[in-house]
């Protein structure tokens, strides 16, 4: 996030875009409640009409994956009423003219076609979003679990440009990480192109700084293969060990069967974590790793506020901390890594190689809390807002001139819906942690698959009746939950359980996932439904 | 409103206070304890308890610290004879119906109510002689996370405006009337059927045992556990908890009243989920997989190795594939849930030990 969650409260207007927030961010959400009782508009544009949108003074029910012709309509209206920042756009961007000569081909007309949401409601957007400033843009995955996901984030970039909503309180771009240290991932280098602190693998001077630091003669500098690269690179063995830490790629990627298949291709698979799931009967040795209260650290949250994890009991049996694993695997290779605690790590080598942390160590931490990056030196008192003053990184904003594409997969005769997925509140991926915790399959005991009144009238199908959701992948046996906030022609589950996973039904083919990051259309598969006859006995 | 600071006097004490604070606000800021029950510096007051009662010079009545702004020059006794005397009275008349078998209750040493009595040296309701009129309510503990008992409700409202402002819903309200007032979900409706997402604000800003949480009965108390402040395990959000801990044992969690974001703020897997560490599956040694056959099948089975033994296969493994097919051909994905130690690690162990960039981890998920 260019900006922080407090600010939700206090911001004049929020723009939120494929997020579920009430259930996916809930304690997010309670600031953004609290922003409207007290003056917040509120601006929510989903394909279902979920919570937030019972808050909202516009809803746009678009339909899924229509989002780059929606927000073009969007600008295409704020440039033609004038309503942008023309300041802001040239004193601080770039490539104005592409952008207005590509969303001049989306009148609001148009946009309205595609989306489905109302020509006027698209105007009404703009003009809000033209009249109100600043504004947050706040999206999660519901953007980015699409072949068109770094495209719709893009497009999202140039509506704040375009606004001059960069680098002010309650403005700014802001993706609601997933996971709890999905961003800590990122900023520590678990990506093929860069070290961590988004220092590029193929900068000269940067591998040498590494390398360097390491006390190696060379880096590897070509960039590396994603995930989905890796996993499919394993039946034709171009990939041949693979080692999987903490993730249960059989139950969280898309097409189970597929990910099976690639998984028992290995020829060597390692799987470190904490309890046995779906991933590790394919492994060929399993390693067991400490948990969350069982070592010191930290996370980075969405913010980009690096705060302390703190230990309170020792691991069970012989789990280890996950660092003394790579560490100690290293030292099979001759090299003997210096630190030997978290704060070690943190304090002599995170933090002294990447500058967006310098300032951050673990006593200050300790001292005043959680510290937002980037924090270059020790008296600096952190980030909370990025791009102040209309100061990107690389000098000025760039425009994109973006068109619209359709996802990938999209529905036929034979699988006329579009199914999307995401998280439950209750429960959380595939449930190792909420399905061990006393209450949680209390509350939510099963999956079910959300549909549409008008679908369900269709095909004769009652709420809480048990059926069958197809793709061209899979199948799964599931309740239906037969919900007003569902479109018409859309199906809605999770990933929680196993036996009605929806991810028995996406697509594991790359040719569907976003050409750049390679990020699955988690959000977009086309799937039909059928009632399940009873058999007489 | 002006905007320069207001000074006032509290016991003998000059204070000054940014203008628009009440008396309590200020006191506060000023390190001045004035006893309250339904006060919470989260929400906003509703004057309900007048626990907070202070005499103010020139003030014929006695004044509730939690509502009245403070002005400069006031000269205020949080502590006069008359403010005690009447804080005592208003303390008696609760304990009338509120049972006093802190024995067994789980709130026994962090309960405002029992300080408060505490403090003001009452040992029983004077008025109980008079046969005492608790209430009988039902104990609701239907749901898997947390315990009402609204006959140790002292209506101070608290958890009804923490459900509305810290937790953005309204699933809990004052109900009925006069002496059979309680608070409830909407008349007839069970909680589990009302709009409440059971993430247990109510339970933390709740300052007697009406409201406590269900894994925590007999865990331990107060004084025997520590707290220890730590970061979600969940979701991006990155609350502060504080985890209360026995032993090596979470008792229960709240929500870090300064820690940011979330100012206190929990939600149900923050404050509810927490017990999966002590799950008696948890992985506890190496394992190594005994294939059956040449190629890997679902029916091998997984023997127990010592570290030494398990990383020496996987390091000359790893070896072995580097040396023969060239670094590119190994892979890894890191856990977007560990900490960001670990992730450091592994991709240190990829680029700087296997000269391979195949580095990345579940960012979409
Ligand atoms: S648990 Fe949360 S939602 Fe339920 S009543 Fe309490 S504060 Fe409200
Ligand atoms: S349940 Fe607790 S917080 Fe709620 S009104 Fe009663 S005493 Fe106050
Ligand atoms: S308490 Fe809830 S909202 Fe906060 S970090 Fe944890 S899961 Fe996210």
């Amino acid at each position: 996030m260019t900006n922080t969650v407090g600010e939700f409260a206090k911001a004049k207007l929020l723009f939120c875009i494929g997020t579920n927030m009430t259930e996916a961010h809930p304690v997010a959400a309670t600031y953004l409640k609290n922003g409207v009782n007290t003056g917040t508009k509120l601006i929510v544009v989903d394909p279902r009409r979920q919570e937030l949108a019972d808050y909202a003074d516009i809803f746009a029910q678009l339909r899924v994956g229509s989002d780059i012709a929606f927000l073009n309509g969007i600008m295409n209206v704020l440039i033609r009423e004038d309503l942008y920042d023309k300041r802001f756009v040239e004193e601080h961007c770039e490539n104005f003219d592409a952008l207005a000569a590509k969303v001049a081909e989306y009148p609001p007309e148009r946009a309205a076609e595609i989306s489905g949401v109302p020509e006027q409601t698209i105007i009404d957007i703009a003009r809000m979003l033209g009249t109100i400033k600043p504004a947050m843009v706040i999206y999660t995955l519901g953007i980015t679990e699409h072949n068109t996901g770094k495209r719709n984030v893009m497009s999202l970039a140039n509506l704040q440009m375009l606004l001059g909503n960069m680098g002010v309180e309650g403005g700014g771009v802001n993706p609601m990480r997933g996971q709890n240290n999905v961003q800590g991932a990122c900023d520590m280098g678990a990506m093929p192109n860069m070290y961590c602190g988004y220092q590029k693998v193929d900068n000269p001077e940067l591998n040498g700084k590494f390398a360097k630091f390491w006390g190696v003669d060379s880096l590897p500098d070509k960039p590396g293969l994603k995930i989905a690269e890796i996993v499919n690179g394993l039946p034709s063995g171009k990939v041949k060990a693979f080692w999987i830490f903490g993730e249960n790629l059989v139950a969280t990627e898309p097409d189970i069967k597929h990910v099976s298949h690639c998984l028992n291709s290995a020829e060597f698979l390692v799987v470190q974590d904490i309890f046995q799931n779906e991933t590790t009967p394919f492994a060929d040795v399993i390693l067991p790793s400490a948990a969350w209260c069982e070592d010191e650290g930290t996370f980075t949250n969405t913010e980009r506020r690096v705060s302390r994890v703190r230990k309170i009991k020792e691991a069970p049996g012989e789990a280890k901390p996950n660092w003394w694993i790579f560490k100690e695997t290293a030292k099979r290779f001759g090299h003997d890594w210096p630190s030997d605690s978290g704060q070690e790590l943190w304090d002599n080598e995170i933090s002294v190689l990447c500058p967006a942390f310098a300032g951050i160590k673990f006593a200050r931490m300790d001292a005043i809390g959680g510290i937002q990056w980037p924090c270059p030196s020790e008296d600096h008192p952190g980030t909370p807002i990025l791009h102040k003053d209309g100061k990107f990184s690389r000098g000025k904003g760039n425009f994109q001139a973006i068109d619209w594409i359709p996802d990938a997969e999209q529905p036929d005769e034979e699988y006329p819906l579009v199914l999307s997925t995401g998280r439950r509140l209750v429960h959380y991926h595939s449930r190792t942690q909420t399905g061990r915790a006393i209450g949680f399959n209390e509350r939510m005991p099963e999956e079910c698959a959300d549909i549409s009144v008008e679908d369900a009238q269709a095909l004769g199908i009652a709420d809480g009746e048990t059926i069958r959701v197809k793709s061209r992948r899979g199948e799964v046996a599931i309740k239906a939950n037969v919900s007003k906030r569902m479109p018409k022609g859309m199906v809605w589950m999770s990933f929680h359980f196993r036996d009605t996973n929806a991810n028995h039904l996406l697509s594991g083919d790359v040719k569907t996932f976003d050409p750049d990051t390679l990020t699955p259309s988690y959000k977009a598969c086309a799937v039909k439904i059928e009632k399940i006859e009873k058999q007489v006995v | 409103m002006g905007t320069s600071p207001v000074t006032a006097i509290i016991n003998g004490k000059t204070i000054t206070a940014q203008p628009g604070m009440t008396i309590m606000q200020a006191a506060q800021a000023n390190g001045i304890k004035i006893p309250s029950l339904c006060f919470h510096p989260a929400l906003a007051s509703s004057g309900a308890c007048r626990v907070c009662l202070v005499e103010v010079e020139k003030n014929p009545k006695l004044l509730p610290a939690c509502t009245t702004p403070l002005t400069e020059g006031m000269v205020i006794s949080t502590h006069s004879s008359k403010a005690v005397a009447a804080r005592k009275f208003v303390v008696e008349m609760i304990l009338i119906r509120h049972p006093l078998d802190c024995f067994s209750c789980e709130s026994n040493g962090r309960c405002d109510l029992q300080d408060l009595a505490y403090e003001l040296g009452i040992e029983k309701s004077p008025f109980q002689e008079k046969g005492s009129v608790c209430t009988d309510y039902a104990l609701d503990d239907t749901n898997p996370f947390y315990i009402r008992d609204m006959n140790k409700c002292v209506l101070c409202g608290r958890c009804v405006r923490a459900c509305d402002w810290q937790s953005g819903y309204h699933a809990i309200d004052f109900q009925f009337r006069g002496i059979k007032t309680t608070i409830n979900p909407p008349v007839g409706r069970k909680l589990e059927e009302s709009d409440c997402v059971f993430c247990g604000q109510c339970v933390q800003a709740c300052p007697v045992g009406a409201l406590t949480e269900k894994k925590a009965v007999g865990q331990g108390r107060p004084w025997q556990s520590r707290t220890v402040r730590t970061t979600c395990a969940y979701c991006g959000v990155g609350c502060q908890l504080d985890l209360h801990v026995k032993g090596d044992k979470i008792v229960r969690v709240t929500g870090t009243e300064d820690g940011m974001p979330n100012k206190g703020r929990l939600c149900v897997k923050g404050r509810f989920g927490y017990d999966f560490i002590y799950s008696d599956d948890r992985i506890t040694r190496p394992l190594i997989r005994v294939r059956k056959g040449e190629h890997k099948s679902p029916d091998d089975e997984f023997r127990e190795a010592s570290w030494d033994e398990a990383l020496d296969l996987v390091s000359s493994r790893f070896r072995e594939v580097i040396e023969k097919h060239g670094p590119d051909a190994v892979g890894g994905v890191s856990c977007a849930r560990s900490i960001n130690e670990d992730s450091y690690s592994m991709q240190k162990l990829f680029r700087m030990v296997f000269k391979s960039n195949n580095i990345d981890h579940c960012a979409r998920v």
